[in-house]
Formats: structure tokens, sequence, C-alpha cells
């Protein structure tokens, strides 16, 4: 095979994307965040950064980023500087392409990336309360802005895979996400309303947690719900089917912390 | 480490009455939970919360187990004077927080 077949076929795939929409795919005009269906309460909790408990989180991934940590003792903030300006739009990119991994990564492992390589540190354990603040403080820096993750090319084989996980039933259940997240937005599964699945407040203070949490333990938690095998945290396979709800939700915006019940 | 946040008016009228938001981070362990293995965790709670107007205290809050992680309170004063509002949380395992706001009153 020559070198230039597989670029070949990304690109027809992409095309071949572009044009397909899935059966009960949610229009893009239609397309509302988790926020929409919040109660007035909740709502304003999110809104108001004295309210809002995440930002308790953000706070503390600020003094983080500019602690100095690891054996090569430098902090976030010794290369990146003001995370208000570098870390701009990050979060709306990830997961993002690892040209070392050559896979997908989301933004936790990214941290943990840089903590190994430039910091020589030890990497955060998942859901950690470090590496939630960090993510959030980071995240937060993309707030208002729409989210952009890569698609085609190298990783539109993810993509791809997350989608197909996605429309896969799974579980005891025999359910896919796409089952309520697609079909049945809006409506109730017992007292709680269905979202239509876009992660946009990530990592987002739960009110059941009573907490912060990250993407993965959400997608985890409807794993569960739907009594199929979870996958560990930093799976390839969780990573994949966060890229395919980020692009998904391509063009909304981040509201990191978010507020969910 | 304890995070706290408070919302006080920067200025009020004299007289004015203003609202104060305060949150804090704290786990709120009940002391009725138990581990997977059935061990019981130890209650850590905080038990109390003051806040003191140019030291005169304007309010004051108990709080008990039932209540959920990262406590918020919001309550309402009279803006009398400029100074400072002081805020002090203290709980189980010798917890004490403290943050403070100052206010314009014109």
């Amino acid at each position: 095979m020559s070198g230039r077949a597989p670029h070949l076929l990304a690109a027809l795939s992409v095309i071949a994307l572009a044009g397909a929409t899935f059966a009960g795919e949610i229009p893009m005009t239609e397309r509302r965040s988790g926020y929409d269906f919040l109660s007035r309460e909740t709502r304003a909790m999110q809104d108001d950064d004295t309210a809002n408990p995440g930002m308790l989180a953000v706070l503390e991934g600020g003094a983080l980023w500019a602690r100095k940590t690891g054996a090569a003792g430098r902090a976030c903030a010794d290369c990146h500087g003001d995370a208000g300006a570098s870390m701009k739009g990050v979060a709306a990119r990830y997961p993002a392409f690892d040209a070392t991994l050559k896979r997908p990564v989301n933004l936790e492992q990214r941290i943990n990336r840089c903590r190994a390589d430039r910091q020589q540190a030890p990497p955060l354990a998942y859901e950690s309360r470090e590496l939630l603040a960090l993510t959030a403080y980071v995240a937060r820096q993309s707030r208002g802005l729409p989210i952009d993750v890569a698609f085609g090319g190298r990783t539109q084989p993810f993509l791809d895979n997350g989608r197909a996980a996605f429309y896969r039933r799974q579980g005891q259940l025999n359910l896919a996400c796409s089952q309520c997240h697609d079909d049945n937005w809006g409506r109730r599964l017992a007292g709680n309303v269905i979202p239509q699945a876009h992660p946009t407040g990530y990592p987002v203070y739960r009110l059941e947690w009573q907490g912060l949490g990250s993407l993965q333990r959400r997608l985890r938690n409807c794993l569960v719900g739907i009594r199929a095998e979870s996958y560990e945290y930093g799976a390839p396979e969780l990573v994949e089917l966060e890229l395919f709800l980020m692009w998904r939700a391509r063009g909304m915006a981040i509201e990191t912390p978010g507020v969910r019940p | 480490m304890a995070n706290a946040l408070v919302n006080v008016p920067a200025r009020a009228r004299r007289g004015e009455i203003i609202e104060v938001k305060t949150l804090i981070s704290h786990p709120m362990e009940t002391g009725y939970r138990r581990t997977q293995l059935g061990a019981r965790i130890p209650r850590d709670i905080i038990r109390l919360f003051v806040c003191t107007y140019n030291g005169t205290e304007v309010f004051r809050a108990e709080l008990h187990p039932a209540i959920a992680a990262n406590p918020f309170v919001v309550f309402s004063t009279v803006a009398t004077e400029s100074g400072t509002l002081a805020f002090q949380w203290t709980g189980d395992n010798g917890f004490s927080a403290t943050e403070s706001a100052t206010i314009t009153v014109e």
C-alpha cells in the first residue's frame, strides 16, 4: 500500500460522515446544554461564582498551578505563565491527539503527561482532589468559548470508535447511549430529565456526588446504570467516547465548572 | 486546606439591608456512613459558623450532620458603618477557617 492511501481513505471517510445523518441524531439547531434542563435554583448556583461550589476547586487549582512540584521543582506556571492567557480555549480542544502515544488523550491525561515529562512528578490519581482541581482550573479558562475538537485525519478513527460505542447497545439492559440521549432527551427517567449528554461543564459539580467529578466518572455512572461492564479510568474506550461527545457538542460553549443535580 | 468564598457588596447605603453569601470547602462527613468493609467513617463536620461586623456578632449558625458538603450559607444584615465583616468556621478535628471582607457604607 502506498503512503498516500491512508490519507485518501481518511479524507473519504470525512466526506462520507459529513453527509451522513444517523437516525435520531439531534439536529444542530435543537442541541441544548444540560444547563437548560436545570431548575432555576441550580442555574442560579452555577451562574454565581460565589455560590458555585465548583469554584472552590478552581480556587484550589489556581494554587496548585503556581506550586512547584516534582524532582524538576517546577510549577505549571513556570512554563505556561498566566493560565488566563496560555490556557484559554485549551479545554475546548480536548481530547486531543498525542503524537507520542499516537492516540487522543483527555485533559486529565494531558496534565499527568506534563507532570511526568516536565515536572518529573508522579501522576495524580484519576478523580483525586488535586487532578480535578487542576483540570477545573484549566478548563475554567475556556468558559464561554465554543467546543472545537479536531476531527478528520488522525483523530477520525478514534472518533468513529466513540461514535460506534455511543450507538452500540450494551449491558444487561441492552441500551445504547443514543436511546436515551438522542431519542428520548427532555423526557423523564424516574424523577430526572434526560439531558442530551453534551459535556459542556466538566469537571462538573454534581449535587448528588456532593463534589466535583470528571466526564469519565459520569460515563462510568451511566454504564453502571445500564448494567454494562465499566471501563477503568483512563481507558482508551472512554477517551474515544469523550472525543465523540465533544465532537457532537462542537460549537457549544464551555461552562466549566458546571453544576448538575 | 480550606477554601472559602464570600460575597459582600463593596458599597452600600447606611441602613440598607445587604445580602451576604458564604461558601466553604468541607466534606461534612456525617459519621453515619461506613466503608465497604463495614468500618465506620468518623464524623467530620463544621459545627459553628459566626460572622462579626466590626467586632459585633451579626450572624451565627450551628451546623449538623445532615448538611451537605461545602456548606453555602446566605444571610442578610443591615449596613451600619464602613468596616470589616469577619467570618469564622469551626468544626471537628480542630477545623478552623477564617475569611473577611470589607464594606464601604456611605
